[in-house]
C-alpha cells in the first residue's frame, strides 16, 4: 500500500484518508506496521503553543523503524490554522527529521478541494516515480 | 431517624490514574500547557496605533470586542457549565471546568483591551450597544435556548461547538485584518491566544458529541444531523446580518463572509460532519490567513505548486528521547 496514516479517536484524519479513495495502512497506538514499499504518510498535528508533541507518539514509533523510514517519500499533515505558527507542524518536523518533502497541509478532516488536490498530487507523484523507475 | 445517606451514591474523588477516555487527559494537558492571562500581553504598545484609526474604525473595533465579550460570557457562565450534567467521565467534567474558566479569562481580556485603548464613556456605550443589537441578541438567544436546563445533551454540544468554532469569527476577522496592516499587533497577539483556545474547545466538544452520537439509533442520528445543519443555516443567516451591519461601512462585508463560510465548515468538521460551503466561497483573503497563522506558509507545499523544492523551516521543539534517529 502506498499510504499510511494515523488518526486519533476524533477521526479527522481517518475521514480525510477515507475520501481519498485509496487503500491505506492505519497506524494505531498499539500497532506500528512496517512499510516495505515506498509510501506517503498522513498524520495529524498535536503541538502545544511551543510546538511540543507535534508528532503523535505512535507516528514517532512507526518512523523509528529504519526500514519503514527508508520507504517514506513524503508527508501530508493535518492541523488547524487556529494554532498559528504551529499549523500542521507535524509535517515540518517529519520533513526535517526524515529529509522528505511536506507534500500538503489540510485542516481538520479536509475540504472537498483538499481531497481533490491531494488525489491529483498523489497521482502525479506515483506517475513520476513509475517514469523515473522505467528510465532507470 | 431514617438514614437518607445510604440511598445517595457515594461522593467520589476524580482519579487521574484511571482515565477511561484518553482524549480527556490529552485535552486537559493541551489546555493547561496553553494557559495564559491577558496581563502577559503588552497591550499598551498599541496605544499609538489606536490613534491612527479613524473614528469609524475605532467604533467598529470596540463594538466587535463588545460582541465577543458577550459570547465568551455566555460560554463561560452558561454553555460550558450546562454540559457538566452530561459529562460521561469525571475527567470530562474537569476539562469542562477548565473551558468555562478560560472563557471567563477571554471575556476579561477584552476589558483589558478596552481599559488600555478606550474611555469609560466609549466602553459603556459599547456594552449598551451589545445589549441592544438585535442580531447579536438573536444569536445569543438561539444558543441559550439549547443550553436551557433539561435541553437535549446532543443539541447542547452542537450549539456549543458552533459558538466556539463559528460564531466568534465575524469578530475575530477584524483584529486579524488590523494585524495584516501592522495595526494593533499586540491586541492581535492576544486574540490569537483566544483563537487557539477556541480551536481546542470546539475540537473537544465536537469529539464528545461524536462519541455520544454513535450510541444513538440511526433514526436519531439522522434527526440530530438535520438539527445541526438547520441550526447552522439559522445562525448563518443571523451572522450575515450582523456582519453587514458591522462591516458595510468599511466595505469589508464580502471578505468577512468568506471567513464565516470557512469557519462554518470547520465547525461542522469538528462535529464529524462534511463541510457545507464549497471552495469557491471559502477563499479567504490570504492576508487574513497569514495573520491567523504567521509563518505557517513559508514552507511551500509540494502539491500546491510554487516550485519543486522545499525549504526546511526554523528548528522546532521535538521530544528527542522518543526518536531513535
Amino acid at each position: 500500500m502506498r499510504l499510511a496514516f494515523y488518526s486519533t479517536a476524533s477521526g479527522n484524519t481517518a475521514r480525510f484518508v477515507e475520501r481519498l479513495g485509496e487503500p491505506a495502512v492505519r497506524i494505531t497506538a498499539g500497532d506500528a506496521p512496517a512499510m516495505t514499499a515506498p509510501f506517503v504518510l498522513i498524520t495529524p498535528t498535536y503541538a502545544d503553543g511551543e510546538g511540543r508533541g507535534a508528532v503523535p507518539k505512535p507516528v514517532i514509533r512507526f518512523l523509528n523503524d529504519p526500514g519503514t523510514r527508508a520507504n517514506l517519500i513524503g508527508v501530508i499533515a493535518g492541523g488547524n490554522r487556529n494554532f498559528g505558527e504551529m499549523f500542521a507542524r507535524a509535517g515540518d518536523v517529519i520533513a526535517q527529521k526524515c529529509g522528505v518533502p511536506c507534500l500538503y497541509r489540510f485542516e481538520l478532516a479536509g475540504t472537498a478541494g483538499d481531497v481533490t488536490r491531494v488525489q491529483q498530487g498523489l497521482e502525479r507523484l506515483w506517475q513520476a516515480r513509475t517514469h523515473s523507475n522505467a528510465v532507470a | 431517624m431514617k438514614d437518607f445517606a445510604r440511598h445517595t451514591p457515594a461522593a467520589r474523588g476524580i482519579n487521574w490514574n484511571r482515565v477511561q477516555d484518553d482524549k480527556d487527559l490529552e485535552v486537559w494537558n493541551r489546555l493547561t500547557a496553553n494557559f495564559w492571562l491577558p496581563e502577559k500581553v503588552p497591550l499598551s504598545n498599541d496605544v499609538q496605533s489606536w490613534a491612527t484609526l479613524t473614528d469609524q474604525e475605532r467604533e467598529l473595533t470596540i463594538r466587535v470586542f463588545a460582541g465577543l465579550t458577550l459570547l465568551d460570557t455566555v460560554q463561560g457562565s452558561v454553555g460550558a457549565p450546562a454540559m457538566l450534567a452530561d459529562a460521561v467521565t469525571p475527567h470530562e467534567e474537569a476539562v469542562l471546568t477548565n473551558i468555562a474558566f478560560m472563557e471567563s479569562v477571554h471575556a476579561k481580556s477584552y476589558s483589558s483591551i478596552f481599559s488600555t485603548l478606550c474611555s469609560t464613556t466609549e466602553i459603556d456605550a459599547a456594552f449598551r450597544w451589545a445589549e441592544e443589537n438585535p442580531h447579536l441578541q438573536a444569536k445569543a438567544s438561539k444558543i441559550l435556548a439549547d443550553y436551557a436546563p433539561g435541553a437535549d445533551p446532543l443539541k447542547k454540544k452542537i450549539a456549543s461547538t458552533f459558538l466556539e468554532s463559528f460564531l466568534f469569527y465575524s469578530g475575530f476577522y477584524l483584529p486579524m485584518h488590523w494585524s495584516s496592516r501592522a495595526k494593533l499587533t499586540n491586541t492581535a497577539d492576544l486574540i490569537r491566544l483566544i483563537i487557539r483556545d477556541e480551536a481546542v474547545h470546539g475540537y473537544y466538544i465536537g469529539y464528545k458529541f461524536q462519541r455520544a452520537l454513535e450510541r444513538e439509533s440511526a433514526a436519531r442520528q439522522a434527526e440530530i444531523k438535520d438539527y445541526a445543519f438547520g441550526l447552522m443555516f439559522e445562525l448563518y443567516e443571523i451572522e450575515e446580518h450582523y456582519t453587514a451591519e458591522l462591516y458595510d461601512g468599511l466595505g469589508m462585508t464580502e471578505d468577512v463572509k468568506k471567513f464565516l463560510h470557512y469557519n462554518a465548515n470547520k465547525a461542522l468538521m469538528n462535529l464529524g460532519f462534511e463541510s457545507l460551503f464549497p471552495d469557491s466561497v471559502t477563499d479567504v483573503n490570504p492576508a487574513i490567513l497569514s495573520a491567523l497563522s504567521p509563518n505557517a506558509d513559508e514552507n511551500h507545499d509540494f502539491f500546491s505548486g510554487s516550485g519543486s523544492s522545499y525549504v526546511i523551516g526554523k528548528s522546532v521543539a521535538t521530544e528527542d528521547e522518543d526518536w531513535d534517529f
